[in-house]
C-alpha cells in the first residue's frame, strides 16, 4: 500500500537556507543543496523548496540551486514561492524540479492552475494554500479562510471551496499550510487538514506546526493527510529523518524504509 | 552510450541526470534514426497516452522503437514509456507500440484511495530478473500515474504493487524491461536499478 510521506520544506532566500517563523523573522541556517543531500541520504521521501527571495537577481540564484539539487538528489522535489506564470513554472521544471508549487498567484488568477496543468500535466502542479482560522460566515462556511502574503492579506475565500476549485482546475496535489500553527511547533491544524482532505480526492500535504513526532502521527491519521511537511524539527537537529520514520512505523503507519547504505 | 528518447513527454533530463550520477554516458534525442541504431535505450515519459503516441508517430519513433526491440537492443520503458510498450491504452483509447501484448487501464477506485497513485509504494518481486537484481523485499519506489499496466501474459510480470488492487509494476519481454515507477526519482535503490539496466545483456 501507498506509504505516508515525510517531506521537508527548505525556505531559500538569496540562495541560502532560511527558516521563517510566523513568516516574519528569518535567519539563514545553511546551504540548501547540502541540506537537501543530507536529508536525501537519510531517507527523506520528498523535498519542497520555497523561494522567499524578493529580488529579481535572487530568482536566477534559485534556479541554480534547483539545478545543483537535481544533479545529486534523486527523490521528487517541488519548487514554489513567487511563481506567477506558466513560464515561471516551466523554468523550475527545466532546472530539474519534479513539481511546481503555486500559491498567491493562483489565488489572484485561478486560471493559472488550469494553464499549468495543461502545459505540464496535473501531476506536476501543486496548489499551496495558506489558511487562517476565521469566524464562520455565509461567505466562509468552514471558518477557514485563504490568505496570501504570509497571512498579511485575508482573501474572503473559503479554504474548502478553494481546494475543490483547484482540483477542478487541474491541480494534482494540495499543500495546506496553517498560518496559525506555522512556526509554533505545537502541532498541525488537524481539523483543517482533515476538512481539506475530505473535500478533494487529491493527495493532501499538511504543513505548519510540526514540532514532535506525535504531531506527524496525529495529522497523518486523524488529519487524514497523505504527507506531512517538517521544517525546523529537522533543520535545528532536534529530530532526524530516521527517528521520525521509525516512530511512525512503530505506531503502525505505512512508511518508506530508509534506504540501505549508499554504495 | 545510453540513448534517451525525447518525444515531448515530461522531462528526459531527469533520467539523464540519474545516469550521469552513475558515471553512464547518455544522449537525449528526438531522432528516429539515432534511436533505431542505439546501443541501449531508455524510453521515459510522463503525459497523455494518445497525444504522446501521436508525437512518436510524427517523429517516426514508433517504428524506430519497434525496430530496435526486434533487433535485440536493451530497452527500459519508464512510466508512460512502459505503458506505451503495450498494445493499447484506455487513455484516449489509442493503439500503442505493441512490444508486449496487453492493455493500459485506468484506476477506478473508491475514496479514500486517490488517483493519481502518487508517492512511495511497495514493489513485490514476482520473478527474478537481472535488472531488478536483489531488490529488497517490499522495497518502496516512487510512482505517479493514473493508469496501470495489464499485460495479457502473466509470465512477463516481474513485480506487482498494491493500490486498491494488485497491478503490474514491472514487466519484461525479451530485451525489454518496463517499469511503472520512476527509478530516477526512487533514491539509491532506483539508481541501482538503472545501473543494472546499463550493464544488462539480454
Amino acid at each position: 500500500m501507498l506509504t505516508k510521506r515525510v517531506i521537508s520544506c527548505l525556505d531559500v532566500r538569496d540562495g541560502k537556507l532560511a527558516k521563517s517563523v510566523k513568516f516574519v523573522d528569518t535567519k539563514d541556517i545553511g546551504d540548501p543543496v547540502e541540506k537537501a543531500r543530507e536529508y536525501y541520504e537519510a531517507g527523506l521521501d520528498e523535498l519542497v523548496f520555497y523561494d522567499i527571495t524578493a529580488s529579481h537577481e535572487g530568482r536566477g540564484i534559485m534556479l541554480e540551486v534547483v539545478r545543483r539539487v537535481a544533479e545529486q538528489v534523486f527523490i521528487p522535489f517541488s519548487v514554489g514561492g513567487g511563481l506567477a506564470s506558466v513560464s515561471d513554472g516551466g523554468a523550475v521544471l527545466d532546472a530539474g524540479a519534479e513539481k511546481v508549487n503555486y500559491n498567491s498567484a493562483a489565488v489572484k488568477r485561478p486560471e493559472l492552475i488550469a494553464e499549468a496543468s495543461r502545459a505540464f500535466g496535473a501531476q506536476c502542479v501543486v496548489l499551496s494554500m495558506d489558511v487562517a482560522r476565521s469566524r464562520a460566515t455565509e461567505a466562509l462556511p468552514s471558518g477557514f479562510e485563504v490568505v496570501i502574503h504570509g497571512g498579511r492579506r485575508r482573501m474572503g475565500i473559503d479554504a474548502l471551496a478553494w481546494a475543490r476549485r483547484a482540483e477542478d482546475l487541474g491541480a494534482g496535489e494540495i499543500v495546506v499550510n496553517s498560518i496559525d500553527a506555522d512556526g509554533t511547533k505545537t502541532g498541525y491544524d488537524v481539523e483543517l487538514t482533515r476538512s481539506i482532505s475530505r473535500a478533494v480526492n487529491l493527495p493532501v500535504i499538511a504543513s505548519g506546526g510540526g514540532g514532535e513526532n506525535e504531531h506527524l502521527y496525529e495529522v497523518l491519521t486523524a488529519g487524514e493527510a497523505d504527507a506531512a511537511l517538517v521544517a525546523s524539527m529537522l533543520h535545528y537537529g532536534t529530530h532526524t529523518v530516521a527517528g521520525i520514520k521509525s516512530y511512525l512505523t512503530q505506531r503502525g503507519l505505512p512508511i518508506r524504509k530508509p534506504p540501505a547504505r549508499l554504495s | 552510450m545510453i540513448t534517451i528518447v525525447d518525444y515531448d513527454a515530461g522531462n528526459p533530463t531527469s533520467v539523464g541526470r540519474a545516469l550521469a550520477s552513475l558515471g553512464q554516458r547518455y544522449q537525449i534525442t528526438p531522432d528516429a534514426d539515432v534511436v533505431s541504431r542505439a546501443e541501449r535505450i531508455v524510453f521515459p515519459g510522463v503525459g497523455h497516452a494518445r497525444s504522446t503516441m501521436a508525437v512518436l508517430r510524427e517523429r517516426g519513433l514508433d517504428e524506430a522503437l519497434q525496430q530496435a526491440f526486434g533487433r535485440g537492443t536493451p530497452i527500459l520503458g519508464v512510466c508512460v514509456g512502459a505503458q506505451l510498450s503495450l498494445s493499447h491504452s484506455e487513455e484516449g483509447d489509442t493503439p500503442c507500440l505493441g512490444l508486449v501484448p496487453g492493455e493500459v487501464r485506468r484506476f477506478r477506485l473508491d475514496p479514500p484511495l486517490k488517483v493519481p497513485h502518487m508517492g512511495w509504494n511497495r514493489v513485490r518481486v514476482e520473478r527474478p530478473h537481472p535488472v531488478l537484481g536483489a531488490l529488497p523485499e517490499d522495497q518502496e519506489l516512487y510512482f505517479v500515474h493514473s493508469f496501470y499496466l495489464a499485460p495479457t501474459d502473466e509470465a512477463c510480470v516481474l513485480a506487482t504493487t498494491e493500490h486498491g488492487h494488485r497491478f503490474t509494476s514491472a514487466l519484461s519481454r525479451d530485451n525489454l524491461v518496463a517499469v511503472q515507477f520512476h527509478p530516477e526519482k526512487s533514491g539509491p535503490v532506483g539508481l541501482q536499478l538503472l545501473d543494472r539496466f546499463a550493464a544488462w545483456s539480454p
